[in-house]
């Protein structure tokens, strides 16, 4: 149907450059960004930079795995393949075809919360561009069939196979996720799902997700680059102006999530060395708290000075590696800590010394060097990632689907310079309750010696299928589907 | 290391790092997404004005209807963008040291290389892994600073500081703010010039060596490519041995010495400088830094060429209850300086260099038998590696050594003028992208270098992709491939593949164990 539309100019923006700030040392960040609304709801992000003759696409669907339903984990990663199948007037195949003809490699990604879709390309082939992801948008059942689910449920399953089950603790992911939030949580299943449900998944769910999730007024694009931003404005308008209003999505919701006690688990895995992986739930991303159990994961496993890693790593030498991440969603976060044992050292050595570093920051703040160590690293990223025009993009819509708005590169590093030592001990008095996590030791098959005393043995059979598929395979029954 | 929650994306490790909120990304290709490059090898290495919005508030002019879009075919593409690079510096100091300089105005960022024609082809056969210990050691402690004080001076510039050694060429890297750059460059220098080489850091190196060499046995991908190289260039040869207890137990910190004094001379290095900076004052920088540094020229031996590959021999790693079959296939391939270096970038990208190449089309797209199938040239100073490759569900082994010999077949028989275009033009259109950043600009210059190519070697390689044409491609598919003469590398639970490997009738077939490809892993780790 022919619509009428119109362009709601929200901005006008301004130059580029770094403007010299009160410190020299710290550039303030320039990203001049007009943002369009249109009539169907379609928000659009434009941003010029002609550093190199590329340009780069990123459109943010507002559905993950987050928002599958009971039965159909890993749909929404599943669907996000399809998206790559052809629509109406885009032959299977020559998507691929055509963006390669001007030098892009569509990609798109997965998470709890949102899906997204990029490429970066000629920037002789915008109109090309905006064309092949507006028909996608518009029109991909014209071209849907049972046979191309099918084919991508194979390359999913293989997916799996090679990111998570063939993969030396491969698997720990999934387990933490299981472990960490209760069943009726959005978050307590993998994005990648299990095979049983990626078997399960039809034809009839494609149309409905499709139909539910992909619309306009559910999606951000952010177009950066080599751009006239006018003539860009005009081509936003041609290729997604007639594309109908979805229905009003509602947002998924869930009451945050609470660990009562702590729980300990052990799977044997194809590995040759013990790891401990320890997990809290935290706050969701841009949430109060959220910058600081960034910052802790840097003053924890960040280079060569961070404490776990010079404790562990390099002064006792009894692990072979460390990390610590902030993993913060829409509706919740976790944060968890992994370290790898080396030969002749278990995983309880470890985990004293990682519960006595916390310990030690719960009564005593960082030393203001440490902090500043990470500040400039900080710094350092954002300036990278100004470099490219993906990685802005990219950014544009992660912080308006977090904060409601696409240029918030001052005020998100603000967050890390303002950041006082003490903020950071907060957040480890307040997360990091020694009697309320998770700890997971993957060791060596047959040797669960090595595991954290007191651990529940994970049965190793059969963790690609859902809890309800292992229930039913323990049992004997037959798992269903494929 | 995977976020939880989520699906790990295959990035470069910059991007990762760089993402702090967004890691649980999943991607659907993983294999060609992980790079810029599909085929790292081939190339060689390849005020705030505050923009607050209050969305839908200011309502603009309604613009005025438009006819509908044609969509019945796809909009035209404009004029191909010419890549325009700022000039290159090329000039050499009074000590010898070569300086390329590029400046590249915008962000003040500064990248600073210095790579030394130094690497692992230079090691004494029962010193496999010294190049990279010897480089690994330079920033364990320099001018006095120890290992640790070295790490948080770096951080705290907020600079990003590497050390690395290659086949070839070993490189120190220093990406910092330009503001910062003479205290970051006076300690790079402190760590080319001035190692102090610790006795006990050393000690902990090679222990931390010895704990990967026991975890590698875990990683059927190091498994396959492991033996992949030892069957393609044999033990003996540099590209072809592996790292090993023994040879690392008996690397002393003497030989790590002599390797720094031998190959660590300005007259056997250059620095290459991109950013935020003018070429006389990255030249005074720079002399500043390293101006004392002495030493002339290294004769470099020839590496010599490896026999090619003959007949066709299936090697089978047994990884009991393994989910997938890890399988590389291949022959030794080209140098970066052949004539036919080209012709073999297109040809490749039309057989396993990009996603709709041929492997990927069938084995992923049509067969589902995998995430992702491709392949690549590693062309270096010599013939490299052609390898083809891919993780396939146990279950479909044979079926997918019998796609892989078919499209080896196939691309001798001939490619479509269509499937030439497409490829050259997705290599010479993203190639501009690799510009964006310092890094990646000076990674682009390290090629220059390090294969003697003039400097406007970057402005013309457009061009000479462009001008291949389909008789080139066919040329050299005929010549570079040989399905009759390969090497076949299969890493997977032999119980549950055999049979289906000797249904293919590939020939001979040889069974081995991981412990066949890398020794028993150590058991301790004290001397």
């Amino acid at each position: 149907m022919k619509r009428k539309f119109s362009l709601t100019i929200v901005l006008a923006a301004a130059l580029l450059a770094l403007a010299p700030a009160a410190d020299a040392q710290a550039p303030r960040i320039d990203v001049p960004v007009e943002t369009i609304r249109l009539d169907n709801g379609l928000t659009v992000f434009l941003h010029r930079d002609a550093t190199t003759p590329t340009i780069a696409t990123n459109i943010w669907y507002h559905v993950g795995s987050a928002g599958e339903r009971s039965g159909r984990t890993g749909f929404a990663h599943l669907f996000e393949h399809i998206m790559f199948e052809g629509s109406a007037n885009v032959p299977e195949g020559k998507m691929d075809e055509w963006f390669q003809a001007v030098g892009g490699s569509p990609n798109g990604s997965t998470t709890r919360d949102r899906t997204n879709y990029m490429q970066s390309f000629s920037s002789s082939a915008l109109d090309l561009a905006l064309f092949i992801e507006s028909d996608r948008m518009g029109y991909l059942l014209d071209a849907m069939s049972p046979a191309s689910v099918d084919g991508q449920r194979d390359v999913v399953k293989n997916e799996r196979r090679q990111s998570y089950d063939n993969r030396p603790y491969g698997l720990a992911s999934q387990i933490l996720t299981e472990a960490l939030y209760p069943p009726s949580h959005p978050y307590s299943w993998p994005v990648i799902g299990y095979m049983d449900d990626l078997s399960a998944a039809g034809y009839e769910d494609v149309v409905d997700f499709f139909r539910r999730y992909y619309a306009p007024n559910n999606a951000t694009v952010a177009i950066v680059g080599d751009i006239d931003v006018e003539e860009a404005k005009r081509l936003v308008e041609k290729w997604f102006g007639e594309i109908p209003r979805g229905e009003a999505i509602e947002r998924v919701e869930a009451p945050a999530p609470v660990l009562e006690g702590t729980k300990r688990l052990v799977l044997e895995d194809r590995v040759q060395l013990p790891r401990l992986y320890m997990a809290w739930l935290t706050v969701p991303a841009f949430a109060e708290g959220d910058a600081e159990l960034n910052v802790l994961a840097r003053l924890l496993a960040g280079g060569r000075n961070s404490r776990l890693y010079r404790r562990l790593v390099y002064e006792l030498q009894i692990a072979a590696d460390v990390s610590a991440y902030q993993s913060g969603g829409k509706l919740a976060g976790d944060f968890t800590i992994a370290a790898t044992a080396r030969p002749g050292h278990t995983l309880e050595e470890l985990e004293r010394v990682i519960l006595e570093e916390l310990e030690r920051l719960r009564r005593e703040p960082p030393s203001a060097e440490e902090l500043e160590r990470i500040v400039n690293q900080y710094e350092m990223s954002f300036l990278e990632q100004l470099e490219r025009v993906d990685l802005k993009a990219d950014r544009l819509n992660m912080y308006y689907f977090h904060v409601g708005r696409p240029d918030y590169f001052n005020e998100d590093l603000e967050r890390y310079r303002r950041m006082r030592p003490d903020a950071v001990s907060d957040v480890v008095r307040r997360y990091f309750d020694v009697d309320r996590r998770v700890v997971l030791s993957i060791v060596p098959r047959g040797r669960t010696e090595l595991a954290i005393p007191g651990s529940a043995a994970i049965p190793a059979d059969n963790l690609m299928l859902s809890p309800r598929g292992r229930e039913a395979a323990a049992v004997g029954e037959p798992e269903g589907g494929r | 290391m995977a976020a939880r929650g989520g699906v790990e994306r295959m990035r470069s490790a910059r991007a990762m790092e760089m993402e702090t909120t967004t890691i649980d990304v999943a991607a659907r290709r993983p294999l060609l997404a992980a790079t810029v490059r599909p085929f790292p090898g081939l190339r060689a290495k390849p005020l705030l004005t505050a923009v607050t919005l209050l969305l839908g508030l200011a309502a603009a002019a309604p613009v005025e209807a438009q006819q509908r879009p044609d969509r019945s075919k796809p909009p035209a593409v404009g004029p191909t963008p010419e890549l325009k690079l700022p000039p290159v510096q090329r000039m050499t100091l009074p000590n010898g040291l070569e300086l390329l300089v590029m400046e590249k105005r915008g962000l003040p960022l500064v990248q600073v290389n210095l790579h030394v024609r130094a690497g692992s082809v230079r090691e004494p056969a029962d010193r496999i892994g010294l190049a990279s210990l010897a480089v690994d050691m330079l920033d364990e402690g320099a001018a006095g600073l120890d290992a640790l004080t070295l790490a948080d001076r770096f951080e705290r510039l907020g600079a990003r500081f590497g050390v690395g050694a290659g086949a070839h060429t070993s490189t120190v890297s220093l990406r910092v703010a330009v503001p910062r750059l003479k205290e970051a460059l006076g300690l790079m220098a402190d760590v080319v010039l001035r190692p102090d080489f610790p006795e006990s850091e050393f000690e902990r190196l090679k222990r931390e060596r010895l704990t990967a060499m026991i975890r590698r046995h875990d990683e059927p991908a190091s498994i396959a490519s492991a033996l992949f190289r030892r069957v393609l260039f044999g033990e003996a040869h540099p590209y072809g041995r592996i790292a090993d207890e023994a040879s690392l137990r008996a690397t002393t910190l003497d030989d790590v010495r002599g390797f720094y004094a031998r190959y660590f001379r300005p007259g056997n290095a250059t620095v290459i400088v991109v950013g935020d900076i003018d070429a006389a004052t990255a030249r005074a920088a720079i002399e500043r830094a390293f101006g004392a540094w002495q030493g002339g020229p290294v004769e470099q031996e020839r590496v010599e060429e490896a026999n090619q590959v003959r007949g066709r021999v299936i090697y089978v790693v047994d990884k009991p209850g393994a989910a997938q079959s890890v399988i590389q296939i291949g022959r030794i391939g080209i140098s970066r300086r052949s004539e036919d270096y080209y012709a073999v970038l297109v040809m490749n990208t039309i057989l396993g260099g990009s996603f709709t190449s041929r492997l990927n089309q069938n084995l992923r797209e049509d067969k589902g038998y995998t995430y992702g199938a491709s392949s690549y040239f590693d062309a270096g100073h010599i013939p490299g590696a052609f390898v083809a490759s891919a993780a396939v569900q146990t279950d479909a082994t044979g079926p997918s050594l019998r796609e892989f010999m078919k499209e080896l077949r196939a691309i001798r028989e001939g490619v479509t003028d269509e499937e030439v275009d497409g490829a050259k033009n997705y290599l010479a259109m993203r190639f501009p992208a690799d510009f964006q950043s310092v890094a990646g600009t000076a990674g682009e210059l390290a090629d220059v270098v390090e294969f003697g190519l003039p400097v406007d070697d970057l402005e013309q390689y457009m061009r000479r992709v462009l001008s291949v044409t389909r008789q080139d491609v066919e040329r050299v598919a005929r010549t570079y491939i040989d399905p009759e003469n390969l090497a076949i590398v299969v890493v997977g639970d032999r119980a549950r593949i055999e049979e289906q490997i000797r249904a293919e009738n590939l020939g001979e077939i040889r069974f081995l164990e991981v412990k066949d490809v890398f020794g028993e892993p150590p058991t301790a780790l004290e001397d």
